[in-house]
């Protein structure tokens, strides 16, 4: 590991201006910063430690939404009754995420920066554009059982990570930061770069920027939501599909549906063609396996991930049917 | 810029003082067993994904083995050599020894850390993974041996001595008044050491 410098901010005006410095990376939980320290995949000169930054409380918007600070932990996000009750997908993906310990630790804006698990990724010694652009990808050829079915190119088939970002897809977050001259925001569908030639940038963050907060605008559709993950094991592994789901049915006809797929592309999939699709349709699993199906029209499997496919448009029609009855109760 | 790589830093571990120098790489876990001789600690796979290093941060559980030692400074450090009342040992490090938690003992002190962590979550009513309903208004969930392997799946164990962890995790709950709701009847059923069936 590199040697670093260490600095505690008390400020976000403080960890701006330290952010500046391109070789400076803000520490968070540090669970996976300090994981691609030790396997030289980062190599800063300086953490900026963010957790004694104000940053760490959930508040009610004046408009019935609810912003979330970026030091929040994954743990508190998840024990929040707000978040239970207005958007309880949000609450089970993060949920679905780690492991109590890394719960504890991990941070909202962490949780959203945190990089791929392609285990060529983390590995110095093999050809991965994300870690050295223009190396080649040795997924492409190798092992991808787990990759992108969705909006990968032969540049990089890597799958984003987060479960609790799937549901902050659906339920149309915007995240909020600052840099050192002045603050921005980024709606979470569009804070994640399409992949195209050049992996190695993944976000649409300023330079330098700190990620402050999340806002999730008002949506009595997520009341009725529910997040459901597959993974190898039962627990305390990353999902291999997911999908974050709101329904509202009126008179056996759905009025409105947000759905979100994890673990198929390099970020969470928002999945506007199977919404348009359902949209005024009958709540039925017929029309949600077609749903789905306008959504999967896209996909491209490789040779050993073409099971996702099949993965998740049982997990569209089994989720939505779930909400379907809950909803009818 | 140029930045200092170490630092003189204070550690409040299990209500002691120590102030020693540290590299800036130095992780909590190694600080513990290679500098303060703390080894009740255990270095598994180093990289979050076992729990054999989990200790307690200001009473929430976490893995040492990603903390670095230097972010530590200022919070309240237990590790498993904390948790014992004096001679008395803690209600989970008994339940361990009476139900026979473990093999071999590798996985045993981050074992007994998570679960007087967890048994606190619970208390707390933090829903998990495996609650039904995450809803603030539904009843909250009573302590199930499938509450227990969710809560405890960060918690790895190499002697697969399963069983017997969640039977003593289950024995430690039921004898924390804290438990609110209480631990479901199957568990007390599980807890009780009548289950000791096939036994001579
Ligand atoms: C064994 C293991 C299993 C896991 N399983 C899952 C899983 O199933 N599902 C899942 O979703 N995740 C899983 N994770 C990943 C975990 O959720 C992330 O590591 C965690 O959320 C990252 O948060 P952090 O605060 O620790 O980030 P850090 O490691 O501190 O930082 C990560 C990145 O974010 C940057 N950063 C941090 N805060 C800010 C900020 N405020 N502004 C700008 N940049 C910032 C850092 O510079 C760094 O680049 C797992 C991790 C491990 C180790
Ligand atoms: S899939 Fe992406 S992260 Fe994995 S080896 Fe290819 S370029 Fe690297
Ligand atoms: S040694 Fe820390 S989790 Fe394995
Ligand atoms: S008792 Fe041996 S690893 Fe758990």
């Amino acid at each position: 590991m590199r040697e670093f410098g260490y600095q505690r901010v008390f400020d976000v005006p403080g960890a701006v201006a330290l952010g500046a410095d391109p070789e400076a990376r803000y520490l968070g939980g540090g669970t996976n910063l300090v994981d691609l320290m030790k396997a030289s995949v980062e190599r800063p000169a300086l953490l900026i430690d963010v957790r004694e930054l104000p940053l760490d409380r959930i508040e009610s918007t004046d408009d019935g939404g609810l912003h979330i600070g970026a030091t929040v932990t994954n743990s508190d996000l998840a024990a929040h009754p707000e978040v239970r009750r207005r958007y309880p997908a949000l609450a089970q993906a993060v949920l679905a995420g780690a492991s109590g310990q890394l719960r504890n630790m991990a941070t909202v804006g962490g949780n959203l920066l945190q990089r791929t698990r392609c285990a060529y990724f983390t590995d110095p010694a093999r050809p991965c554009n994300k870690r050295n652009p223009g190396s080649g990808c040795a997924a492409v050829k190798g092992e991808h059982r787990n990759h992108a079915i969705l909006g990968a190119t032969e540049h990089c088939v890597a799958v984003h990570p987060s479960d609790m970002s799937v549901a902050l897809a659906a339920f149309d977050a915007r995240v909020t930061y600052e840099t050192a001259t002045g603050p921005g925001e980024l709606p979470l569908t569009e804070f994640y770069l399409p992949v195209g030639d050049t992996p190695h940038l993944e976000t649409a963050l300023p330079p330098g920027a700190l990620i402050t907060g999340i806002t999730l605008p008002p949506a009595p559709v997520a009341a009725t939501s529910r997040y459901r993950k597959v993974r190898e094991r039962a627990s305390y592994a990353f999902a291999i599909g997911s999908v974050a789901a709101a329904l509202d049915v009126q008179e056996g006809a759905v009025r409105e549906v947000r759905l979100a797929f994890g673990a198929v592309a390099s970020r969470p999939w928002r999945a506007r063609a199977a919404e348009r699709a359902l949209t005024g349709a009958p709540a039925t699993a017929e029309a949600f396996a077609a749903a789905a199906d306008a959504e999967l029209a896209a996909a491209k499997a490789l040779p050993h991930n073409g099971y996702k496919v099949t993965l998740i448009r049982n997990l569209v029609v089994a989720v939505l049917t779930e909400l379907t009855e809950e909803a009818a109760r | 810029m140029s930045q200092s790589t170490a630092s003189v830093i204070t550690l409040n571990i299990n209500g002691e003082k120590h102030t020693l120098p540290v590299d800036h790489r130095t992780t909590l876990l190694d600080a513990l067993r290679e500098r303060l001789d703390l080894t009740g600690t255990k270095k598994g796979c180093d990289q979050g994904q076992c729990g054999a290093c989990t200790v307690l941060l200001d009473g929430r559980r976490a893995v040492s083995c990603l903390q670095l030692a230097v972010a530590a400074e200022g919070r309240e450090i237990t590790t498993i050599e904390g948790v014992a009342d004096g001679e008395q040992l803690h209600p989970v490090q008994q339940a361990f020894l009476d139900l026979d938690g473990y093999q071999c003992g590798f996985c045993t002190p981050g074992q007994i850390c998570s679960a007087i962590a967890m048994i606190e979550e619970h208390a707390a009513g933090w829903p998990s993974a495996v609650t039904a309903d995450v809803r603030p208004e539904a009843e909250a969930a009573p302590l199930t041996a499938e509450e227990i392997r969710e809560r405890m799946s960060g918690n790895l164990c190499r002697c697969g001595a399963y069983v017997s962890i969640v039977r003593a995790v289950a024995r430690a709950a039921q004898a924390d008044d804290a438990q609110q709701p209480p631990v479901s009847d199957e568990l007390a059923r599980l807890a009780g050491s009548e289950q000791k069936e096939g036994v001579a």
